[in-house]
């Protein structure tokens, strides 16, 4: 199957018009030496067994159990609504909106959806997407350090590991200094921060709720800050939390990041996700990626652009703001029509459901015998110790349910300590079975 | 078109969902830390539904019309990528599970035939997107450098390189020395030679170039960069036109990135997601972003470099679009991947050869995926963005306009081997007739679009009367 609809004969009269014999020379300007072979790759297949490859592929993978994993990938129910509209051609095999007068549709939903993200983040303006959570908290570096016109970073450990590893790998990359501050009792040690930083600080980045779930008291940390004239940034990863959460911009957070990915997206094996960045006005020319704007043609009518283009690459070359170009329209298209179609009442259902389901279970293990980790509030994850992570884990398997995320080898300290994750999914008769399945461990 | 917001309604919704199965609970957050207000539409499901497919109608895709934007590589979308990437056993699949070993033989596979294709030694398949790769490549030469214990801070690029190039150079750290190129639209050899000193880390080039010609003297390029211990970097993004005909490897590349949305058709997505995977040769793989997928015993496993430059997303990348560019592959097989270069060459210089009576061809040579025009003596003030907005009118997405920088007035054809004749020559006829409307009735031309939604768009009082979103009133 190749897709390529000129016959022989079109080709033919093709090479005639050019004025050459054969297709092999029009790349007659390769050197002879370079020219190869042909690939070692299998052989075309048709339309059927393409299906048939992926279907047998697809299915190595086990996605009918219950599950229990967030930390940075969250399950929860899609609409058909949400798959029915970015499956429109017409928004997912565009280029990007370049050429607004025929883009309008995309552009007016990527406003839509910068709006919905200024609301939900409690920031002034958004842009119109970024790669992944973890890329819009490395970016935000780069922000501070521009608005700050400083080079030190300093960066939670409660924060998402994978997180502070792309972190560290851009601070690297730009030369910028990094110090991570430890976490006390799930939450940023507010005590080594105030040791810590400094007014050569660019920004302090906290993640709430943390990778333990822990909800993080932004409004200590936001005063510690802001004293010493460094940006705070925010990131958020379970997005829906924002349903239920004071936004980080009514805490003060200069720069808000985070992973859209629990509105509308799938959890897809960790991509492709909808990076989140939010910020105050002042900062907007700062604020690397695509920016949609409103404004009118000639003749008075409402319409859309890709904004403020001046800061990016293809104007700006060395001197941009960033070197992004794609961004992950398509994704945040999906969380446009997720958060349309919930609505703020159907948004706050979920995440009620999240919160009330989540401490069921805790509650539940903790009565069945779990330990208490941190005492921090959480929303939909949280942190319990037990015995033997590795053969609780082992056993719910074995009955159809993959269980928390062993936190030992994320942090020495946390040996046997799980992340549970509870979502709108999980049904009570799911949370009862890994109870009753963690008293019978004996 | 009004918006989402000005159709709410309070106290509808578009979705239902279950009720609470277990014992209601207050109070579980402090007061202070529960927002009061949510300021999302209120709208039902059939609201939602018709508000969102009205804006498709105001979009335009490869599925509605040809889109020879130049190097951005607009194809079709084969519809059965779209079904595959869907199955339950991958959307489903969380990064963090257990029972994984359907991602990661497709990524696995899918690494090595990228290896195959490209004549590299390993692949990573996580950046986000090209730019993402392209300083991905960076930040590995970067490494590969300290490692040696050399500090290099210097890299080339010629003047008609991708903006995304100069950009992520600066993102790393580097400094940017711009080249500039031959009479031919090629490296200027002499310039390269003048500037190449032990402070260059590599060159950065992309191959064809963006006037869409092969670096003839390619060989004698990486030769010179190489004896002055330098590396090469190709921009990959137009690998279109040399699948199954060149290898870059062959070439003396040493590391490059891939644009899956591109080359392998997974398509745009308005803009994204798409994937940007970077190859190197071995003496580099020790550096790629961990974690690489190892094969054991028939088991896939994640492995971890101590060297790596680390992590440059969560987790592994856009693993949906990676099952589109593996089910093209293997679709389209070997022999298919050489026709796409075959037939996306030729569709590049039949129109070459069609136009260039009609507009001025300041390179004209033979041509790989795609060729340059330039604006260059039009009559009565027409410039090349008038022309992009009448092609509008006759319902044809423009070519990239004034990129290259270098050829005043560009205009970047890039047909692409999914068009057929039929469709390239109604987009000549276009052309020739846009030619005639510039000459006889110029205002057609100058005032265009008069057929879409909206009419040109005032960018100045945009950027001046920042409206970044939508207030009530």
């Amino acid at each position: 199957m190749d897709f390529i609809p000129n016959t022989e004969s079109d080709r033919e009269e093709m090479l005639k018009v050019i004025g050459v014999d054969t297709v092999s020379d029009l790349f007659g300007d390769i050197p002879s030496s370079l020219l190869t072979g042909g690939l070692r790759i299998p052989s075309g297949l048709s339309e059927m067994e393409v299906k048939d490859l992926l279907r047998k592929i697809s299915e190595k993978n086990r996605t009918e159990f219950s599950s229990f994993l967030g930390a940075g990938s969250y399950r929860h129910f899609i609409p058909s609504v949400v798959n029915h509209i970015i499956s429109r051609s017409e928004f997912y095999t565009a280029y990007t909106p370049y050429q607004p007068e025929v883009s309008q549709g995309m552009l007016q939903a990527i406003y839509e959806y910068q709006t919905m993200i200024c609301s939900l983040t409690g920031m002034e303006v958004a842009n119109a997407s970024m790669y992944d959570g973890a890329s819009a908290l490395a970016e935000s570096c780069i922000m501070a350090a521009n608005i700050t016109k400083k080079k030190e970073i300093l960066i939670s450990n409660s924060v998402h590991p994978d997180y502070r590893e792309v972190v560290r790998t851009y601070c690297e990359a730009h030369g910028f200094s990094l110090v991570e501050i430890d976490f006390m009792d799930g939450v940023t040690s507010v005590n080594k921060l105030k040791a810590k930083i400094s007014d050569k600080t660019a920004a302090f980045l906290v993640q709430s709720p943390n990778f333990f779930g822990c909800i993080e008291d932004l409004h200590k940390i936001e005063q510690i800050v802001h004293s010493y004239g460094a940006l705070l940034n925010v990131c958020v990863v379970e997005a829906t939390s924002l349903g239920v959460l004071k936004s980080p911009g009514s805490f003060g957070a200069d720069i808000v990041v985070g992973e859209g990915q629990g509105l509308g997206n799938s959890v897809s094996f960790g991509g492709p996700y909808l990076g989140v960045m939010a910020t105050k006005k002042k900062f907007v020319r700062h604020l690397p990626g695509r920016i949609v704007g409103g404004t009118t043609d000639k003749e008075g009518r409402k319409g859309y652009i890709l904004n403020l283009q001046a800061r990016e690459q293809h104007i700006r070359r060395e001197r941009a703001s960033s070197n992004i170009c794609s961004n992950q329209a398509l994704n945040a298209l999906a969380a446009t029509v997720y958060m349309s179609s919930l609505g703020k009442n159907g948004l706050r259902n979920v995440t009620s459901l999240c919160l009330q389901k989540a401490h069921y279970l805790y509650n539940s293990l903790l009565e069945a015998g779990a330990e208490v980790v941190f005492s921090a509030k959480f929303y939909n994850e949280f942190v319990v110790r037990v015995e033997n992570a590795k053969k609780f884990n082992l056993e719910l398997l074995n009955n159809g349910i993959i269980g928390g995320l062993e936190l030992g080898k994320y942090h020495a300290s946390l040996l046997d300590c799980m992340l549970f994750c509870v979502t709108e999914l999980n049904t009570r008769e799911d949370m009862d079975k890994v109870v009753d399945i963690f008293r019978n461990l004996g | 078109m009004k918006l989402i917001f000005e159709k709410s309604r309070e106290g509808r919704c578009g979705v239902s969902l279950p009720e609470l199965d277990v014992p209601l609970r207050k109070g579980l957050l402090d007061s202070e830390l529960v927002r009061d207000e949510l300021d999302l539409p209120e709208v039902s499901e059939v609201d939602v539904i018709r508000h969102y497919t009205k804006l498709s109608c105001r979009n335009f895709g490869v599925d509605s019309g040809f889109y020879p934007l130049g190097s951005c590589t607009m194809k079709y979308n084969p519809k059965v990528n779209e079904d595959v990437s869907r199955y339950s056993g991958f959307i489903d699949c969380h990064p963090l599970q257990p029972y994984n070993q359907g991602c990661l033989k497709l990524m696995y596979h899918l690494e090595k035939m990228l290896c195959e294709i490209c004549g590299m030694d390993a692949f990573t398949l996580q950046p986000a997107a090209g730019a993402h790769g392209e300083l991905t490549g960076l930040m590995i030469i970067k490494a590969y450098f300290s490692d040696k214990g050399e500090i290099r801070s210097k890299i080339i690029t010629p003047d008609s390189s991708h903006g995304t190039n100069p950009a992520s150079i600066s993102m790393c750290g580097f400094e940017t020395v711009q080249i500039n190129s031959d009479d031919k639209g090629q490296v200027d050899i002499g310039e390269l030679k003048e500037v190449l000193d032990s402070n260059v880390a590599a060159v950065m080039l992309t191959i064809p170039n963006t006037l869409g010609i092969f670096e003839e003297d390619i060989l004698e390029i990486t030769r010179l960069v190489h004896d002055n211990g330098s590396l090469v970097y190709m921009d990959g993004a137009n690998m279109n036109a040399l699948l199954g005909y060149v290898k870059p490897g062959d070439m003396g590349v040493d590391v490059m990135h891939l644009n899956l949305h591109k080359t392998f058709s997974t398509p745009h997505g308005g803009g994204g997601p798409g994937a940007g995977p970077v190859g190197v040769k071995r003496d580099l793989s020790k550096f790629l972003p961990n974690p690489s997928i190892v094969l054991n015993d028939d088991i896939y496993e994640f492995s971890n470099s101590s060297k790596s430059i680390g992590k440059v997303r969560a987790f592994y990348g856009s693993f949906g679009v990676m099952v589109k560019a593996f089910s093209y592959i293997r679709a389209l097989g070997s022999e298919g991947l050489r026709k796409v270069s075959e037939n996306a060459v030729l569709n590049a210089n039949y129109l070459k050869e069609r136009l260039k009576g009609d507009y001025n061809l300041p390179y004209d040579s033979l041509c790989k995926h795609e060729f340059v025009l330039s604006d260059e003596g039009l009559p009565n003030g027409v410039a090349t963005l008038d022309i992009a907005k009448r092609l509008l009118d006759y319902g044809i997405h423009p070519m990239t306009v004034y990129f290259p920088l270098i050829v005043k007035g560009a205009m970047m054809i890039e047909p692409n081997e999914t068009e057929s004749k039929e469709t390239l020559d109604n987009f000549v006829d276009v052309m020739k007739k846009i030619r005639v409307e510039i000459d006889n009735n110029p205002s057609l031309v100058l005032e265009a679009p008069s057929n879409t939604v909206v009419k040109r768009l005032d960018a100045v009082k945009a950027a001046r009367e920042l409206n970044l979103t939508y207030k009530r009133e």
